[in-house]
């Protein structure tokens, strides 16, 4: 019998047992013997010339090992930003020099500027107060759209009007022809807030250096291990490859801020061979608010040109995106590659031009965060399309439905590189509508006014694009890397399996969904199945995890591995069985002589195999095989939510009291882990829409959201009950037919919940939708 | 945080005499303010007071007609005190809504009001109940209590050891928490005790503050419909990336007719 807890199973997750019992096993839980702590010494100015840097007498103090600045750490290269952008004029971009630690200048409050060395943490952190920084405070350029403008502060001597790049997709000469014949233009102006990532757990490293062996050991909070040992070892040249291990165990939470390898792992790195004992850091709350990667940060101009019927011609989007004071690893790629491609949504837009500038200004590095530029676009395109049909007196479903890429029409090419493969789009929307009851919403309506309340309802009709590939395409594009996944499933000789994945779970349930599939493929049931990654030495050279791909492409990988599993134990039962090879069936954990009652269960084969006293000949001993898995395409999930709000105009206090999800992700491997992401992912975008904002002081460029007082993290009782559904329409290019689930919900919640306040209110109005500016817009006192 | 020596004295005259002797001594009740300032190194005592195992700054009781709370008594003690429910619910009721489960269960009443947090809820009951905070060596009246923002009547190293509430006929408050802290952007408490209203306001301003038209439209008229013709002047109301002056004006008057209608 097939076990039941393979593809399509609700089964707990696995890895809950340490995570809910407190034995995770976190990069700060590993101590090494001898080892010493480090704090970093950062910058209190977002802009300033370093004239000197006296670290007399913090040397001097007690339990200091020693104390290195930028003048000391040459020798490490620079930190890098993976993805080359091309600007429109055919140059390449402007990245800024980044040093690990500062050495002319700093450039946003936070930034590195020395590393103390001590016994204990709290030496080291008490010394730091002894260095004499000599600065020469500098005007900062904090706000996305000023960063361009004339005379403003440069971030980078070298870097003329802090432009990284100017860069633009699409047909400009087409997309212009469709405005000039256009019988209405919607225009926006749209803002995409700056969040704070928050993973629960602080980025954080132990560096180990081994003088017997001369090798490296490092311990870090990494989405991608394999990829930070990549980088350290040919880009800040700490040590090669073979002489560098990276671990990266538990990690709680990434969200993309988990990506980018950082000063801080680098240095402590680094250091560690210095002063001959590992060095080990952890970040605490404030730094990760100060230094962590933030995510968004974009203002936007959209116009989008509408025959009579509504049917859309073209769209024409502006957008400034700050990359903050550096380049981080995706820094290039996100508000380009990750954005523009997918502004053409869920709709046949015969023309769209986008532009994106990449602008410096004296803040912390932007990297990916949940979505990385897909809830960019899905926010203009969905502002758009719900403004447009209401500007139109077209109901906004009926509006989508006129414009949606109809199921038959796939594989469909937009005009901004993308060939979606699959999709239902108005089936998908017709359950939405079901499910959310749009057809009472106008009673629902009534009742909230005859309470003195406005409500509203928004769509969110989202399309995004996991597992950037094929690697050969994001090569063209200017990626340093490919984005391929590997795999590597081994047999013990009594039956059970260890499966090596090359991506890296940090909250997803990889350890659980993976096993699935194991179980599925060959028959061996989850609980025999040990999953293992992070750990550059034990698991095959993998890209890691962010993008929603690990399923799609690190699953297929997974798929691969198995069938070369199956194919070598057809050889070895086909021997056993003295049967001809072509005979042999297998199915469920079985070889099976086809038409008998003949067969060797898979876990004999691998006995077989350890212990080939009776084997084929030519064949060889053992059961371990290894697949990467390069896939053809991007997968295309989809789908649309349905936000209802009530808003208190006396305060401005929006309550969400409906909200609906209908997603295509493809084939579902664990239903309720697929249910968590959407519904965590929801609540990510709920707190962008409403909640959620980093905020500088535009002239110093100070954090003023530098903690939890004044940066505002969703909580329970914040979001509702979320009213979940699936339809599955399979991924036609991968084996295993899936898309990714990890973040939907985050790409589309925001143009959701905001669509569902401007339709409450009657005005259009900036992320976050914060009470003090829905009261102001009510009342036409904007801010 | 910088290191420091910590005490656990059983009785105020061991706290005093531990305070009077350190260099920089620094009391502590449920270092729900304190510690996270300890710990961002923004006060650099050298003696750490904690006054937990002090007995008589424990414990809610009736006396005299009157409501008394030990300063200890952590915010979770008052909420789920059957004597402050059937005495004065809108005060059980306040401390309910005090920050998180957390903070409530470490967060005292004594700690809260010598710190005298522009934001924080309980000044509000203080002045609006007409109560009096009783220390070591005096009773203070609560309008004479607050005097600016985190500044209040006490002395330097003055204990608070309780705090004394008359019986309100009516009682009630409402805050329109800031959504990242739950501190109060603005609360409105109003009480009527023996035919005289008062109503006070935290959050909007420095320091806690009556609001004296409110009282006197009260007086005349206790009802939320009252409160409708009056306006709150923005000039001095505090500012900050959560809730402009304005906005704080607009919430006074609209959370003082809610605290009405809650009082009933
Ligand atoms: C996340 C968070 C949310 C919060 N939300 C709210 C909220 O919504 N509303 C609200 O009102 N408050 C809120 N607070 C504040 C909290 O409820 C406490 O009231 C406050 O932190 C002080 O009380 P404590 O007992 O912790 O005092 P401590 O932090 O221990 O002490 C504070 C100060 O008072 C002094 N002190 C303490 N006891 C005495 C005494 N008996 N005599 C003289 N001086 C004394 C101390 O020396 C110190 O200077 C919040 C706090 C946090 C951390």
């Amino acid at each position: 019998m097939a076990p039941l807890d393979g593809i399509g199973a609700s089964l707990r997750r696995k890895e809950d047992q340490r995570f809910l019992t407190g034995k995770g096993r976190y990069t700060d839980d590993f101590n090494r013997h001898g080892q010493l702590h480090a704090y970093f010494l950062r910058s209190p100015h977002a802009h300033a010339r370093i004239r000197g840097i006296d670290t007399g007498r913090a040397k001097a103090a007690p339990g200091v090992v020693d104390v290195f600045t930028g003048a000391d750490t040459k020798a490490i290269g620079g930190l890098i930003c993976g993805w080359m952008i091309t600007s429109k004029d055919g140059t390449p971009m402007k990245a800024g020099s980044h040093r690990p630690l500062a050495e002319d200048k700093v450039r946003y409050v936070g930034d590195h500027v020395a590393i103390v060395i001590a016994e204990t943490y709290n030496e080291a952190k008490d010394a730091a107060e002894l260095i004499d920084v000599d600065y020469d405070v500098l005007t900062a350029v904090v706000v996305t759209d000023k960063a361009r403008a004339p005379g403003a502060p440069l971030v980078h001597d070298e870097i003329a009007k802090n432009t990284c790049y100017e860069w633009s997709l699409g047909d400009k000469a087409a997309t212009d022809a469709a405005f000039a014949k256009a019988a209405h233009v919607t225009k926006l102006d749209i803002v995409n807030n700056r969040l704070v990532p928050n993973a629960i757990e602080p980025r954080a490293a132990i560096g180990d250096y081994d003088s017997g062996m001369d090798s490296f050991t490092l311990y870090t909070t990494s989405q991608n291990p394999h990829v930070a040992r990549l980088v350290l070892s040919a880009f800040n040249g700490i040590a090669p490859e073979h002489k560098l291990r990276v671990i990266a165990p538990d990690v709680g939470g990434g969200f993309g801020s988990k990506i980018f390898i950082y000063a801080e792992e680098t240095v402590c790195l680094w250091a560690s061979k210095q002063v001959g004992r590992p060095v080990k850091w952890t970040g605490d709350r404030s730094e990760a608010f100060l230094a962590d990667a933030h995510g968004r940060d974009h203002v936007t101009t959209a116009e989008m040109a509408m025959a009579r019927d509504g049917t859309i011609l073209g769209l024409r989007v502006h957008t400034t995106a700050n990359l903050g004071a550096y380049l981080s690893t995706f820094a290039s790629c996100v508000p380009t590659y990750l954005y523009a491609p997918l502004l053409s949504g869920q709709y046949r837009i015969p023309a769209i031009y986008a532009e994106v500038d990449g602008v410096y200004t004296n803040t912390a590095p932007v990297d990916a965060y949940r979505g990385a530029g897909r809830p960019e676009a899905t926010f203009v395109i969905e502002r758009m399309v719900e403004t447009a049909a209401r500007e139109m007196k077209i109901d906004p479903a009926e509006f989508r439905r006129r414009n949606f890429v109809p199921a038959d029409a796939f594989p469909y090419q937009t005009p901004v590189i993308m060939t979606y493969d699959s999709g239902q789009y108005h089936k998908v929307l017709d359950e939405a509508l079901t499910l959310s009851d749009y057809a009472g919403f106008p009673a629902r309506k009534a009742e909230s006014a005859a309470r003195g309340k406005l409500r509203g309802i928004g769509f969110c009709s989202y399309i995004e694009a996991c597992g950037i590939a094929p690697s050969a395409a994001v090569g063209s594009l200017g990626a340093g890397v490919g984005l391929w996944e590997s795999a590597k499933v081994r047999f013990n000789p009594t039956g059970n399996v260890l499966l090596y994945t090359g991506s890296h779970q940090h909250g997803q349930g990889h350890e659980t969904t993976f096993a699935q599939l194991i179980s599925t493929y060959l028959g061996v049931p989850t609980d025999q199945v040990e999953v293992i990654h992070g750990d550059t030495e034990k698991t095959p050279f993998g890209m890691g995890t962010y993008g929603s791909r690990s399923l799609a492409v690190g699953g297929s990988a997974i798929v691969k591995a198995c069938e070369k599993v199956i194919e070598k134990g057809r050889k070895i039962a086909a021997h056993l069985l003295e049967a001809a090879e072509g005979d042999i069936e297998f199915k469920d954990g079985k070889f099976t002589v086809a038409g008998t009652d003949r067969a060797k269960s898979i876990q004999e084969i691998a006995f077989a195999a350890y212990v080939p006293h009776n084997y084929p000949q030519g064949v060889e001993p053992g059961l371990e095989e290894s697949a990467f898995y390069d896939p053809v395409n991007f997968t295309f999930p989809s789908g649309t939510q349905v936000c209802e709000v009530e808003i208190d105009p006396d305060t401005g206090v929006t309550t969400i009291v409906n909200f609906v999800a209908i997603d295509d992700f493809g084939k579902i491997i664990n239903p309720m882990i697929v249910e968590g992401q959407v519904h965590g992912g929801i609540v990510q975008g709920i707190g962008q829409a409403l909640l959620e904002n980093a905020v500088y002081d535009p002239e110093s460029g100070q954090l003023l959201t530098g903690s939890y007082m004044d940066y505002t993290m969703p909580r329970a009782d914040d979001v509702p009950s979320f009213k979940v559904g699936l339809v599955e329409t399979p991924c036609p290019h991968n084996p295993l037919g899936v898309k990714g689930c990890g973040e939907a919900g985050a790409i589309a919640a925001p143009a959701s919940v905001m669509n569902a306040v401007t339709d409450a209110i009657g005005k259009h109005m900036q992320m976050p939708a914060t009470p003090e500016r829905v009261w102001r817009a009510i009342h036409g006192t904007a801010v | 945080m910088y290191s420091f020596d910590y005490h656990k004295p059983a009785s105020l005259s061991d706290a005093a005499a531990l305070l009077g002797k350190a260099e920089e001594g620094k009391l502590m009740a449920g270092g729900q303010t304190l510690i996270p300032t300890l710990k961002q190194r923004l006060a650099r005592p050298t003696d750490l007071i904690d006054l937990g195992a002090i007995a008589e700054l424990k414990g809610i009781k009736e006396e005299g007609g009157a409501l008394v709370i030990g300063a200890m008594a952590r915010h979770a003690d008052v909420a789920a005190s059957d004597v402050v429910k059937r005495m004065i619910p809108g005060l059980a009721d306040l401390a309910d809504n005090i920050g998180d489960a957390q903070v409530r269960n470490r967060g005292t009443i004594g700690g809260s009001i010598a710190n005298s947090d522009p934001a924080a809820d309980y000044p509000s009951a203080i002045v609006a109940l007409n109560a009096t905070v009783h220390t070591v060596k005096r009773t203070i009246a609560a309008d004479a209590f607050f005097t600016g923002m985190f500044e209040t009547a006490l002395e330097e190293g003055e204990i608070i050891t309780a705090i004394r509430f008359p019986r309100a006929e009516k009682a009630a408050y409402a805050k329109f928490r800031n959504p990242a802290s739950r501190y109060a952007v603005v609360g409105a408490f109003v009480a009527r005790t023996g035919g005289s209203v008062r109503v006070a306001i935290t959050g909007a301003a420095p320091s806690v503050f009556r609001w004296t038209e409110a009282e006197a439209a009260l007086s005349a008229n206790w009802s939320a419909a009252a409160i409708d013709g009056l306006s709150v002047k923005a000039d001095g109301l505090n500012a900050d990336i959560h809730a402009s002056a304005d906005y704080r004006a607009n919430l006074v008057k609209v959370m003082t007719k809610r605290a009405v209608l809650a009082a009933g």
